[in-house]
């Protein structure tokens, strides 16, 4: 069980309990061990896994967080990639184009987040949609600057004359960029940014009168969104090592989308969570696909459906994704034997009537 | 220019053809705590929008504290020291109670962004800070045992009373309260009316509410405005208003709602 807390200041810690700190530093710890013990298939596997959480955690603070869904995220991701390449070959050093290309991110963040500031919902969506296929759009017609359908190689990065190779360098760059981006993640969620941002959420008219000025947090919410998912678009394009427009496209915006709808919305736990099964969700279907029956393994859209369905389903049964399963099965070993049917079923809440016209 | 603590003069509230509010003067005094009733529709929630910059006012002026206050930005509103509640809750329903007062905190946090996304030792000072005045709330309005639960897993009468916390923890001068007792039985409504007595007398913070309960009227208030069809039909003692021929006629003259002599235990 936890133990009871003596001080504010043990709320405020990043950690929390001693026993998680001792969690999390094993996890850590095995994570920096995996290159030694792993082949370098999977050590690629796993980088991949932490650039889609740096993604995800990017994400999870707009979608998850402030309430904002975006369909183009994978443009972000892109603007990143591109960016962090194109420096890097006209003499850029990497330790000032990787976080150059999370400010330009950044800036295109703030592009797409002002004019949609009174947009919502579905609205939201599309336009957020809209802009992802125009900047997949100018990435192909730009030729001069990104290559277009010909691609741009990605330089291999050094960090103090020393090359980062993959993938056992940039496992071990993601991992710590990860690290970084969960950092200023939870310090976000412990002070009054993370909370104007919950609170945006939740009720943006007692939002504004608890002082809260709509318009600039949501704009924040957009550039630190986008910031950190150029980061991911950064060591992303390192992963893949060479660019084409059309890898940043709706596809990959669905995916990333995924990654906080099926890990739990409004949790950091979830986005990492979301992270692992949306990237290794191809390699599983990669192993069971020949086994499968009646040719369904052979079938073209597999991969997309799957993804569809997935998120679909998830929404329909489990809205609190993953996270909140683990939460529940947690909380029912912890109670173990006297856990009470009512703790699994979904709590009812009240329904508000009428909202402010 | 007054220099009344609180003023409305001449206000107007038009949705195209609806005149929600129309030339409604009003002051209130520090300290007092002043009410506003009415049969639905009466316009006392378009009052409160208006106050809180939710709405612009078709017409007149709205000062506060010595400063007009008609067309600030409605972020603003809190820093200067006016608080409100929703007449149907409107809290931030997925976060934990404790989390909606620290938010009720909000228009006291300075530190610059950059400074919370490194949590600088100063931003943790001020983070203890915050807690230890929720936690005056939390005291104050006996809620400990709620402090961790999501708002979404809390009863109805508890929300009420966390909303009133999370505009205490804004430490108000001027506390705007819509229909405090709505959907409270009779026991929670005598526990809002201490409270309300509490918060004037205690932490000298001055009221407006809007109420149906006559009898939460009668024992809380210093002075009421009857309102009708957006205007003004009475002003005076709780007494003199809920006696005046003209409030008899509005509440009785068919409209929708009587007002409650007795507190009615609803949903
Ligand atoms: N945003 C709006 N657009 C159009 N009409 C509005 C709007 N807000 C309020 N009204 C109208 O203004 C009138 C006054 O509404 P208001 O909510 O102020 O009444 P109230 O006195 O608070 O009533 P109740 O006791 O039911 O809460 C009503 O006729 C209402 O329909
Ligand atoms: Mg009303």
């Amino acid at each position: 069980m936890s133990q009871l807390k003596t001080s504010y200041e043990q709320d405020l810690s990043l950690a929390g309990t001693r026993s998680n700190v001792v969690w999390y530093g094993l996890l850590l710890a095995s994570l920096l061990l995996v290159p030694l013990a792993f082949s370098e298939f999977y050590v690629g596997e796993m980088s991949f896994v932490l650039i889609y959480s740096i993604a995800g955690v990017g994400l999870m603070l707009l979608t998850g967080y402030t309430g904002l869904v975006s369909l183009g995220h994978a443009a972000f991701l892109g603007i990143g990639a591109y960016a962090n390449a194109i420096l890097l070959s006209r003499g850029v050093p990497f330790v000032l184009s990787l976080p150059l290309a999370g400010l330009i991110s950044a800036a295109a963040g703030v592009a797409i987040g002002i004019p949609t500031l009174r947009m919502s919902g579905l609205y939201l969506a599309i336009a957020t949609l809209a802009f992802g296929s125009i900047v997949v759009l100018v990435g192909e017609k730009w030729h001069g600057l990104t290559g277009g359908f010909d691609g741009l190689p990605v330089p291999t990065p050094s960090i103090l004359g020393i090359a980062v190779e993959e993938p056992t360098g940039i496992y071990y760059l993601a991992l710590a960029v990860l690290v970084f981006v969960l950092f200023v993640a939870m310090n976000i969620l412990r002070t009054p940014l993370g909370r104007a941002l919950v609170a945006i959420r939740d009720s943006e008219i007692s939002a504004q009168s608890m002082g809260i000025n709509l318009a600039f947090y949501k704009t924040v919410s957009f550039a630190i969104s986008a910031g950190l998912t150029g980061l991911a678009g950064a060591l992303f394009g390192h992963y893949v090592r060479h660019l084409a427009p059309d890898s940043f496209g709706i596809l990959l915006s669905i995916q990333l989308v995924t990654i906080v709808f099926i890990g739990g919305l409004g949790s950091l736990h979830g986005a990492i969570f979301g992270a692992v099964f949306v990237a290794l969700l191809p390699q599983a279907i990669a192993l069971v696909r020949d086994d499968l029956p009646f040719g369904i393994g052979q079938l073209p859209g597999l991969e997309p459906s799957l993804f569809g369905l997935i998120l679909v389903l998830v929404i329909m049964f489990e809205p609190t994704g993953i996270h909140g399963r683990w939460l529940k099965l947690k909380r029912y070993f912890l109670a173990f034997p006297l856990h009470q049917r009512t703790s699994f079923r979904r709590q009812k809440s009240y329904a508000k009537s009428e909202r402010l016209r | 220019m007054s220099d009344e603590f609180f003023s409305a003069r001449d206000i107007a509230m038009h949705f195209g053809g609806i005149r929600a509010v129309e030339s409604v003067s009003f002051d209130v005094q520090r300290g007092e705590v002043f009410s506003i009733i009415g049969p639905n529709g009466a316009g006392k929630t378009t009052i409160f929008n208006m106050i809180s910059r939710i709405y612009t006012p078709t017409a007149g002026t709205l000062n506060f504290d010595g400063q007009d206050i008609t067309r600030i930005a409605p972020h603003r509103i809190a820093r200067l020291g006016i608080a409100r509640t929703f007449q149907n809750i409107e809290l931030f329903t997925n976060a934990t109670l404790l989390q909606n007062l620290l938010i009720g905190r909000h228009s006291h946090s300075t530190a610059p962004l950059l400074s919370q996304l490194a949590f600088l030792p100063s931003v943790r000072r001020a983070e203890v800070d915050h807690r230890k005045r929720a936690e005056e709330v939390i005291e104050f309005l006996d809620l400990q045992r709620y402090r961790d639960q999501l708002i979404a897993n809390l009863p109805y009468g508890v929300r009420k009373v966390v909303e009133l916390g999370r505009a205490l923890c804004s430490q108000p001068k001027l506390l705007l309260l819509d229909e405090p007792s709505s959907g409270l039985n009779t026991e929670e409504t005598e526990g809002m009316a201490f409270w309300i007595e509490d918060i004037k007398k205690d932490l000298s913070v001055t009221i407006i509410m809007v109420e149906h309960d006559m009898k939460l009227v009668a024992a809380v208030s210093d002075r009421v405005m009857a309102l009708n069809q957006g205007r003004i039909l009475a002003m005076g003692s709780s007494a003199e208003v809920q006696g005046h021929p003209d409030v008899v006629r509005a509440y009785i003259g068919g409209e929708p709602e009587a007002p409650r002599v007795e507190s009615v235990a609803a949903a």
